[in-house]
């Protein structure tokens, strides 16, 4: 049924940008249908033009699960994640729109929670945290775990964003929210996935939590890294004054 | 209203209770001058306590490592089926 041909409607459009994760993509192509077998969704992968093929592998993953199950929609240079998304959003069909990473740091086995917790709360966001009962990270040492305590009790403090996972980024967004969502954040990077949550509860929208558990990735290398503190407090701010 | 004007109302109460304790002199003055270290000091706690507290609880999760490899191992076999490449990284 899911596997209908022509380019008809999706309900889900799961939009996962890469950047040279040429072993990661395939292997979270794979998760995702085993996952959702009985779900009618696509996959949007939105690569900035990776110099290790990772666009080669998608579309050998096109030969497995169909063109139109599996949409390679390519940038030429690397743009950043936050135009990314929009990229990606513009070429989602359905009503539904999941957001996550490629590094297997979000596994697509939470996928059916994020869908179940949608359907019965009828929520506008559906965010996955790390910081609850059945949710936890694994890999991160003392350090990193003190620095994100230590940001998530200033922001919960300061900011009451409405979500006890800021910065995490696998969420499932109904599609007129998140193109809202989308043209009224500005940040870059990293604090544009706090801004997001932070402008949907100023915005009224309803906001639901499934927990999700987190591995630091395995394969490839992280893109982000360098001043997350720096910029952590930048948004910070940033989103006190203007939220 | 933006989230920084509800700070700075809270704190503007707060200065406000304390004035008005210093001008009514109900306490002795020389507490009411200490007050607000007082609250200083209790507001650093309650962060130390809740980033401790947080740290000592924080959720890990172990096992999930292992069922990734697992899951691992397994679309790899799968997809080298179908002709996938997922030989090198
Ligand atoms: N299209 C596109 N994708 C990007 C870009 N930067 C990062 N990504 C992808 O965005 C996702 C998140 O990036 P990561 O490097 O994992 O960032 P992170 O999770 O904060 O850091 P680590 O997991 O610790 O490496 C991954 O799927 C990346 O491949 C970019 O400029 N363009
Ligand atoms: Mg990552």
């Amino acid at each position: 049924m899911a596997d209908d041909a022509g380019g008809g409607r999706r309900e889900y459009s799961i939009i996962v940008p890469t950047y040279n994760e040429r072993l990661n993509v395939a292997l979270i192509v794979y998760l995702i249908f085993k996952h959702l077998p009985d779900v009618n969704f696509e996959i949007i992968i939105v690569d900035d033009g990776s110099p290790d093929g990772t666009q080669d592998i998608v579309k050998q993953l096109q030969q497995v699960y169909g063109e139109n199950r599996v949409l390679l929609r390519a940038r030429l240079r690397k743009l950043g994640l936050g135009t990314a998304y929009l990229h990606g959003l513009k070429h989602a069909s359905g009503d539904f729109v999941v957001i996550m990473d490629a590094d297997l740091s979000h596994h697509p086995k939470y996928l059916p929670s994020f869908i179940r917790k949608q359907k019965e709360t009828g929520a506008d966001v559906v965010t996955g945290t790390r910081y609850v009962q059945n949710g936890g990270v694994h890999g991160w040492n003392l350090m990193r775990k003190l620095t994100s305590r230590g940001a998530n009790v200033l922001a919960q403090t300061l900011l009451q964003p409405g979500a006890s996972d800021l910065t995490g980024s696998f969420r499932l967004y109904k599609r007129n929210v998140l193109e809202d969502l989308i043209s009224s954040c500005v940040s870059k990077g990293y604090v544009f996935q706090m801004e997001m949550i932070v402008r949907a509860t100023r915005k009224g929208y309803h906001i639901e939590e499934v927990p999700i558990t987190f591995v630091d990735r395995v394969f490839g290398t992280s893109k982000l890294g360098g001043s997350e503190i720096v910029e952590y407090l930048k948004g910070l701010v940033y989103l006190l004054l203007t939220t | 209203m933006k989230h920084i004007f509800k700070i700075i109302a809270m704190l503007v109460a707060v200065s406000a209770i304390w004035i008005a304790l210093l001008e009514t002199a109900t306490v002795p003055r020389s507490y009411t001058w200490l007050l607000p270290i007082y609250l200083v000091v209790a507001l650093g706690c309650y962060g130390l306590f809740m980033v401790g507290f947080g740290l000592m609880f924080f959720p890990t999760c172990p096992q999930e490592a292992v069922l990734l490899q697992q899951d691992i191992l397994e679309a790899k076999e799968f997809l080298s089926k179908k002709g996938v490449d997922v030989g090198s990284e």
